[in-house]
C-alpha cells in the first residue's frame, strides 16, 4: 500500500472507500440540512424558483420570537407535553411487564410475541383508518360505553383528542419496546433471581429489586426513543383528529411546522420550530442518561 | 410455578387479543356491506361482500399505488443493503481515519428524527434539485437506513478475528473477504435489516406526501390518507372503503413479518441494547 494513502486515510484506506457512500449520504441528508435549518431560522427565508438569486437578510432571533409568542405553537408544545405524560410512563411500565411475562411463558410464545409486535410493523395510515371507525361518535367504543360515552365524542373533544392519540401511539409502538426489553432481560443473571427467592422475595419483590434495576440501560433507551416518537408526531394529528383538531387541541409541533413551512410558505419560522425541537430532544436524551445511569 | 405460569399466559393471551382486535375489526369491516357498529355487528355471520375493495379501487388506483410503494421501498432496500453492508463492514473491521466520527454521527442520526429536518430537506430536494414528483426524490432521504448499518456493524463485530487472519494469509483481498467469507456468515443480519428497513418506507407517510403531488406517483400510504381526508364522505360506505384500503396497505408488511418473525428479535438487532 502506498504510504501516502495510509497516511491520509489510516491503516486500511479501503475502509474509507467502503464507508464513503454512507458518509456522503449522512453529510447530504443529515449534517447539511441540520446546518441549513439553523441558518434559515436566523434569516428571512422564503421559497423561490430554482436558481433565482434573492436577498435573504439576517434577522437574528426574530423567527424564534415569532414562534415562541405564537399561541398555536405554544399549544402544540403543550399538546406534546400531554402526549408524553401519558405515553412515556404507560409505555415503560406496560412494555416491561409484558416483556417479563413473555420471557417466562412457554406456551404459545410465538403467537403472543407476534400479536404484540404486529401494530408496530403496520402503517399508521392503515391503523388510523380503524381507529377512526372505532372512536367515531357512533362507533363501537361508544356503543360499548352506552350512556358513559363522552360528549362530544373522543376525536372531536378538545380534552380527549390528545389522550386518544397518546393511547394510539402507545399501542402502535409497544411491540418495539417489548422487543428491546426482551433483549435486555436476557442479560439479567438467573442467579440474582435465585438469590432473591432464597431471601424469600415474592414475585413482585423480585421484579422490583432484580428485574427493574437489571434493565436500567434499556429503560434509558426506551424513554429516549418514546420521547423522540412524541417529538415526531405528525400522521396521527393530521389524519386521526383531522388536522390537529378540534381547534388545535391535538396539533403537534411537526404538524405546525408543516402548516407554517409548506402550506403557508414560511420556512424560516418553521425551521425555528424544528431547531427548538432538536434542542429539546437532545436535552431530554442527555438528562435521561444522567438520571438513569448515575445513581 | 405451574399455576403461576398458566395465569401469566392467560393474562398475556387476553392482552394479545386486545392488541389484535383492531386488525380483526379492520378485516371484518372491510367485508361488510353496511356499517354496523353495534357489539353484535363486530361478530357478523353474513352479509359479506368485496364491494368495498371495488369501491376504494375506483377512487384510488390501488395497483399503481402498490407499484409506487414497491418502487419506493425497493429503492431504499437496495441502497441500504448495498451501501449499508459496505459501511457496516468498514465500521466493524477496517481501521481508517474518521471511523470514530462516522460511528458517532451514525448514532446521533438515530436520535435526531428525520421529521425535524423536513423543511431544509424539502427545500433541497424539491426547490433546489427539482426532484418533486419523482421516485428519486422520494427515495433519497431514506436511501441508507442507519439502524440497518448499525445491525450490520454489530454482526460483523461478532465474527472471529481468526477468520479474517486466515483469509488474509490466503491472500484474499478485502473485497473478496467481505464477499465470500464475511457476507455468507451474516445472512441473518441481512434478513433482519431488510425486514426492519422494509417497514420504514412502506409505512412512511409524511415525506412521500410532501414530495409527490401527482397521484400517479403516490405510494399507497399517501393515496389512502388523501382518500381518508378528502373524499371519504362521498362513498356509499366510506368506512368500509377506508378499511378495505387499510387491509391492502397493511397486508404485505404483516405477511412478511409473520413469515420471518423469528428474525425479528432484540438479539438480532444488535447487542447495543443489552442491559
Amino acid at each position: 500500500m502506498a504510504p501516502v494513502l495510509t497516511k491520509v486515510f489510516g491503516r486500511q484506506p479501503l475502509g474509507a472507500v467502503f464507508a464513503a457512500p454512507y458518509a456522503l449520504f449522512l453529510a447530504l441528508i443529515f449534517a447539511y440540512p441540520l446546518g441549513l435549518a439553523v441558518w434559515i431560522s436566523f434569516h428571512d427565508y422564503f421559497f423561490t424558483a430554482p436558481g433565482a438569486q434573492v436577498d435573504r437578510p439576517f434577522v437574528g432571533l426574530e423567527n424564534y420570537q415569532a414562534v415562541l409568542s405564537d399561541p398555536g405553537v405554544q399549544r402544540a408544545f403543550f399538546n406534546v407535553a400531554v402526549f408524553l405524560v401519558i405515553n412515556v410512563p404507560l409505555t415503560v411500565v406496560l412494555s416491561l411487564v409484558l416483556a417479563t411475562g413473555l420471557n417466562s411463558v412457554t406456551r404459545a410464545r410465538t403467537f403472543l410475541r407476534v400479536s404484540y409486535y404486529v401494530p408496530y410493523v403496520t402503517a399508521s395510515v392503515a391503523l388510523v383508518g380503524v381507529w377512526l371507525f372505532l372512536f367515531s361518535s357512533g362507533g363501537l367504543i361508544n356503543e360499548v360505553l352506552g350512556p358513559l360515552a363522552p360528549s362530544p365524542s373522543w376525536l372531536v373533544n378538545s380534552k380527549l383528542a390528545m389522550p386518544v392519540i397518546a393511547l394510539f401511539v402507545t399501542w402502535k409502538q409497544m411491540g418495539f419496546f417489548i422487543l428491546l426489553y426482551l433483549a435486555a432481560l436476557q442479560g439479567v443473571s438467573k442467579e440474582l433471581y435465585d438469590a432473591a427467592a432464597v431471601d424469600g422475595a415474592n414475585r413482585f419483590q423480585a421484579f422490583r429489586n432484580v428485574t427493574v434495576p437489571g434493565v436500567r440501560t434499556a429503560t434509558t433507551l426506551v424513554v429516549i426513543l418514546a420521547t423522540i416518537t412524541g417529538a415526531n408526531l405528525f400522521t396521527e394529528p393530521y389524519l386521526l383528529t383531522n388536522g390537529g383538531g378540534p381547534d388545535g387541541a391535538s396539533a403537534s409541533p411537526v404538524f405546525v411546522m408543516y402548516q407554517k413551512g409548506i402550506e403557508q410558505g414560511n420556512p424560516d419560522t418553521a425551521s425555528a420550530i424544528g431547531v427548538i425541537l432538536v434542542l429539546i430532544v437532545l436535552t431530554v436524551s442527555l438528562v435521561n442518561r444522567k438520571i438513569l445511569e448515575h445513581d | 410455578m405451574q399455576q403461576r405460569r398458566l395465569w401469566s399466559t392467560g393474562a398475556l393471551a387476553l392482552g394479545a387479543l386486545l392488541f389484535l382486535f383492531p386488525f380483526y375489526y379492520m378485516v371484518i369491516g372491510s367485508l361488510q356491506k353496511e356499517v354496523d357498529t353495534t357489539i353484535a355487528g363486530a361478530f357478523p355471520t353474513g352479509g359479506f361482500t368485496l364491494n368495498n375493495y371495488i369501491q376504494i379501487n375506483s377512487r384510488v388506483d390501488l395497483v399503481q399505488s402498490l407499484i409506487n410503494s414497491a418502487v419506493f421501498t425497493g429503492g431504499v432496500l437496495l441502497g441500504t443493503v448495498f451501501f449499508g453492508v459496505l459501511a457496516g463492514y468498514a465500521l466493524a473491521r477496517l481501521h481508517f481515519r474518521g471511523r470514530g466520527t462516522l460511528f458517532a454521527v451514525m448514532l446521533l442520526v438515530q436520535i435526531i428524527p428525520f421529521q425535524l429536518l423536513i423543511i431544509p430537506i424539502y427545500i433541497m430536494i424539491v426547490r433546489s434539485y427539482g426532484l418533486a414528483d419523482s421516485y428519486l426524490g422520494m427515495i433519497a432521504p431514506f436511501l441508507i437506513n442507519s439502524t440497518a448499518v448499525f445491525v450490520f456493524r454489530q454482526f460483523f463485530l461478532t465474527l472471529p478475528e481468526d477468520l479474517f487472519d486466515a483469509a488474509a494469509l490466503d491472500g484474499a483481498s478485502e473485497l473478496r473477504t467481505l464477499w465470500s467469507v464475511a457476507l455468507p456468515l451474516v445472512r441473518p443480519a441481512v434478513l433482519t435489516a431488510t425486514l426492519l428497513t422494509f417497514i420504514g418506507p412502506w409505512n412512511e407517510f409524511l415525506w412521500p406526501f410532501l414530495v409527490t403531488k401527482e397521484q400517479s406517483l403516490q405510494p399507497l400510504a399517501v393515496t389512502l390518507a388523501n382518500y381518508i381526508s378528502n373524499i371519504a364522505g362521498r362513498a356509499d360506505n366510506p368506512y368500509g372503503a377506508i378499511l378495505a384500503g387499510a387491509v391492502v396497505l397493511a397486508a404485505p408488511a404483516v405477511a412478511l413479518f409473520v413469515i420471518f418473525q423469528k428474525h425479528f428479535t432484540g438479539a438480532e438487532l444488535g447487542s447495543g441494547v443489552k442491559g
